[in-house]
């Protein structure tokens, strides 16, 4: 069941379409889903069809064909750092290690606490701050550095 | 128009019109997967690349619309290099599986690779693995061959209605995937299997038992529906092992209904009964064709020396052909008997005399798609006309048209409705009162309804909602073509199994009169209007398919009829069958249903013998068998024909089904006859009654989509299908707590002296006051199709 909080904001999504193109904001309505339960079940994509009155394998369609969507459980940070090619110039793959060394996993993995998954990620077209990371899709840091990589997990509560 | 000029051809095309079909409108040939006629153009295949005079790079011809002076290329060394590279990409992820594939041999990818492929890989890595989809019994998936040209996905969208398929993940992770576990339900879903252009999607049933070049292929007509789409049913070893469209653009254009797909597999259903049987006792007997007619005709002519040509009746069902029920009738009129009927699923039959012609559809079948607003009473849509509904369904895609629906069920026909009107079958009748009172408000033209509508509707009070349909229909406020007004008005299979049928055929007739819509009949079985116009009716006075149940026959002649399952009544002809003397039973089938005859003659099923059908809009379609008879089986219209001899009748010497035909047209060409027989008028309007206020529960007794004929209720896979659907007494929450009732509790259903056990189920698609229960053989105890019904929690 989407909270009523979601519908809310669902609707002011629609509000910018016309009546009878309810499908535009399948992508905003996903990423308010999101963003309230964490990740998108199978359950709450059909909760999002059902609400937006589309057939369920379209809102399955979106949800799988952008990465951003997260199909299964995430931490509660999800720590999704740029390899692409600016990264990588700027070391980025020291970042990742020093990243995968102080939480103890894998990129693509979560903590066993469930704290914190580790992501790869692709250019996020914000090349000059180099290297750099953004948190729940969210929140971006850049210019890092291991040591600014410390003080932002002791930040993380 | 635009002048273009493909491979040094000139040509004339048409503004707007694509590259693939200025090139296919020349016959050029430009290979393709993803692009289809008849679906929207997706171009994700690529395999279309054409080189056009000044682009640098190659083109999808699929999705380049043509411009003027436009020079194209399809086999330049440019186009053909993109051809082939696009097809090598295409086959890095194929598993090249055709030994084991079922599509091999009518497999666009092979035959494309054969012209385009490389004939050694340059790829040696892992191919990627697609997990199969069980989407149900019709479909089977190997999803690895997938080449993600969408077209099931948009078939299934556009066409079918429903999104059930979708292309989930991207690149190289694309999969093809029903929502979850969930299957493809659409009734249109074998269409999937000749449009996917590789082996991904193919026949369960045809599974692995025959390869395409060893089938002949035989031309036939659908019996299951009356749109009389045109079959190609393909035969191994004397069995028809599958059934595909041929393409008719005014009739199936190349689609077909999953019942027309795969009913061919009840022709070789175990029950098909290959020997004569007489009955001795409580024991059935295998005999000879000899002994058995002989034993039918004395018993026939004895009942008729006893009593007079009226101790007989002759039932057909309404998918006889037309020779069928013309020799039937013939027999009868011979013995002095006028008891002939094919409407076995009537029960009104007030109209009887008043109608000026054979009743038909009103306009030609893409008239529907053409309609811009239509009102459709008592029809079940998809279940009733699978394939006609995407008609419609095409008319509110393209051109928005408004449908109105008036019936006691409301279920979804998968495309916008505009207005409905949810109401139990007696209401119908006042709702259509209220709509011809808000439409004669409206009209412009000074058309006058006769005094006898007129006194009627002094008292009837218009609702909003008669009022909008009413408005919506006359084209009220629309800027709507007058002179020639693309609207209609159909009536469907519940309207004319509807105990008021008359009453409604009269209103719909005066409304449709007064808004200048088309008016007609979506006929209820494949050969309906044909045997109406074959007149294989009562005669005038004499009894009716329910009167000749009600007043017991001492012998009946029985053509193709399941009693039980295919009468208005199954109690009723139960009774007047277990009371006659003799029941002469012509089946293909032996069934339980048959328990009450004294003979049963092994007739084939249509696909067996020649004969002819006429579809709804009034095609008249002669065809030849398909296979040789199955054992001693033998078409019906000879036996008819043998019958007639040894009944000692005159005029019973034809040798071809083509004899009778030309007799049943008095030797004119078909279609002249027909367009001055087919007409919708009456005479004079019937009695309307607007007081009928009905206190009792109403049953709303549906023909189930696969429980339309013997044929398809054999038919394994698309049991299958219905068994997702299991039998039930569904009515709506609100007379569910009024009868204290939980949802799934066993109820007893009672009508008459009978009474089934069911599962209540709550559906608030079903009127108030309503209690739909289908016709099937688990509910065979049971009475009218329409009519008071008792639900109670089972003791
Ligand atoms: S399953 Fe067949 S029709 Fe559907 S996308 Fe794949 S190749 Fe095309
Ligand atoms: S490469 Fe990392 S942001 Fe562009
Ligand atoms: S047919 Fe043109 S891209 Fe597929």
């Amino acid at each position: 069941m989407l909270s009523q909080d979601s519908t809310a904001q669902i609707d002011k999504e629609l509000a910018k379409y016309p009546a009878d193109q309810r499908r535009a904001a399948v992508m905003s309505a996903l990423r308010i889903v999101q963003a309230e339960q964490g990740w998108l079940s199978k359950e709450a994509i059909a909760d999002v069809a059902n609400y937006l009155g589309i057939p369920e394998i379209a809102a399955l369609e979106v949800a799988t064909f952008y990465n951003m969507y997260e199909l299964e459980p995430v931490g509660k940070y999800k720590l999704t750092v740029c390899t692409n090619i600016s990264c990588l110039l700027r070391d980025s793959q020291e970042i990742v290690e020093h990243l995968e060394s102080c939480l103890g996993v894998h990129c693509g993995e979560t903590t066993a606490d469930g704290k914190f998954t580790l992501r790869e990620g692709e250019c996020m077209g914000a090349c000059g701050g180099a290297p750099l990371l953004h948190i729940n899709n969210t929140d971006m840091h850049e210019f890092l550095t291991p040591e600014k990589i410390d003080a932002l997990l002791a930040g993380l509560k | 128009m635009l002048q273009i000029e493909i491979d040094g051809k000139a040509v004339e095309v048409e503004h707007g019109s694509t590259i693939i079909e200025a090139a296919d409108k020349l016959g050029i040939p430009i290979p393709r997967f993803c692009y289809h006629k008849k679906l929207s153009v997706a171009a994700n295949c690529r395999m279309c690349l054409v080189q056009v005079e000044k682009f640098a790079k190659p083109l999808p011809a699929c999705a380049t619309p043509v411009s003027d002076g436009m020079k194209i290329f399809t086999r330049s060394e440019a186009a053909v290099d993109a051809q082939k590279s696009v097809m090598e990409f295409l086959l890095i992820n194929h598993p090249l599986d055709c030994p084991i594939c079922d599509q091999g041999g009518e497999c666009e990818l092979q035959d494309i690779a054969v012209g385009y492929g490389a004939s050694k890989t340059r790829y040696t890595e892992e191919k990627r693995v697609v997990l199969n989809k069980n989407i149900g019994p019709l479909v089977a998936t190997d999803m690895t061959r997938c080449i993600q040209c969408t077209r099931c996905v948009r078939f299934l969208k556009e066409v079918g209605g429903m999104m059930e398929l979708g292309l989930i993940n991207r690149g190289e992770h694309a999969e093809i995937t029903a929502y979850v576990d969930k299957s493809v339900d659409s009734e249109l879903s074998g269409n999937i299997i000749d449009l996917c252009p590789v082996g991904a999607l193919t026949s369960k049933p045809f599974r692995y038992t025959a390869r395409p070049w060893e089938l002949a292929r035989r031309p036939t007509i659908s019996a299951h529906d009356a749109l009389g789409s045109q079959l190609e049913m393909h035969v191994k070893n004397n069995r028809v092992l599958r059934t595909i469209p041929r393409e008719k653009e005014s009739i199936n254009e190349c689609w077909i209904s999953d019942r027309d797909r795969f009913a061919y597999e009840g022709l070789n259903s175990d029950e098909r009964l290959t020997v004569p049987m007489i009955r001795r006792g409580d024991q059935w007997v295998e005999t000879d064709w000899q002994s058995a007619l002989e034993f039918a005709s004395s018993r026939i002519k004895d009942a008729v020396a006893r009593e007079g040509g009226n101790a007989l009746g002759v039932l057909v069902s309404p998918n006889s052909t037309m020779e069928e029920g013309f020799l039937a009738k013939k027999i009868a009129r011979e013995l002095g008997c006028g008891n002939v009927d094919h409407r076995l699923r009537r029960s009104d039959f007030r109209l009887d005399g008043h109608f000026q012609g054979t009743p038909w559809m009103g306009c030609n079948i893409p008239d529907v798609q053409d309609m811009d607003r239509v009102l459709i009473i008592g029809s079940n849509l998809r279940n009733e006309h699978p394939l006609l509904t995407h008609r419609l369904r095409q008319a509110v895609r393209l051109n928005a048209a408004e449908i109105s629906v008036v019936n006691a069920l409301e279920d979804d026909p998968l495309m916008r409705v505009a207005f409905k009107n949810t109401c139990s079958p007696d209401d119908t009748i006042n709702f259509l009162l209220q709509l011809l009172k808000a439409m004669s408000g409206l009209q412009r033209l000074s058309l006058c309804l006769p005094p006898t509508l007129n006194g009627l509707l002094e008292d009837v009070v218009v609702s909003n909602n008669a009022q909008a349909m009413a408005e919506s229909l006359a084209g009220h406020g629309k800027d709507y073509d007058l002179v020639n007004p693309r609207s209609a008005v159909f009536l469907g299979n519940m309207a004319q199994q509807h105990p008021r049928y008359s009453e409604m055929y009269s209103l719909a007739e005066a409304i449709s009169a007064l808004c200048g819509a088309t008016f007609g009949v979506l006929s209820e079985a494949a050969n309906r209007v044909g045997l109406d116009l074959a007149r294989v009716l009562p005669s005038s006075g004499a009894l009716n398919a329910r009167t000749m149940l009600e007043q017991p026959r001492s012998a009946y002649l029985l053509v193709n009829v399941e009693p039980e399952v295919d009468c208005h009544n199954a109690q009723l002809v139960n009774q007047a069958l277990a009371a006659a003397g003799c029941v002469v039973a012509m089946t293909a089938y032996k069934s339980s249903a048959l328990r009450e005859a004294d003979v049963l003659l092994p007739v084939t099923p249509y696909t067996e013998s020649s004969g002819t059908f006429m579809s709804m809009e009034g095609r008249v379609q002669s065809f030849t068998a398909v296979a040789k008879p199955l054992g001693e089986a033998r078409p019906g219209w000879k036996v008819l024909r043998v019958l007639g001899n040894l009944l000692g009748l005159s005029g019973f010497e034809y040798d071809s089904s083509e004899q009778v035909k030309n007799e049943i047209f008095g030797g004119e060409k078909p279609s002249r006859v027909v367009w001055n027989r087919l007409n919708n008028n009456l005479r004079e309007l019937t009695e309307v009654n607007a007081k009928v206020r009905t206190e009792s529960l109403q049953r709303v007794g549906e023909v189930p989509l696969y429980e339309s004929d013997a044929i398809v209720r054999r038919a394994p896979s698309l049991q299958k299908m219905a068994a997702k659907k299991p039998v039930v007494a569904a009515m709506n929450a609100k007379l569910l707590a009024q009868l204290g009732l939980q949802d799934g509790e066993l109820v007893k259903v009672s009508q008459g002296n009978g009474s089934v056990r069911l599962a209540a189920k709550c559906d608030d698609r079903v009127a108030d006051y309503c209690v739909r229960v289908p016709i099937c053989a688990q509910t065979a105890a049971l009475g009218d199709l329409y009519g008071e019904i008792q639900v109670e929690r089972a003791a």
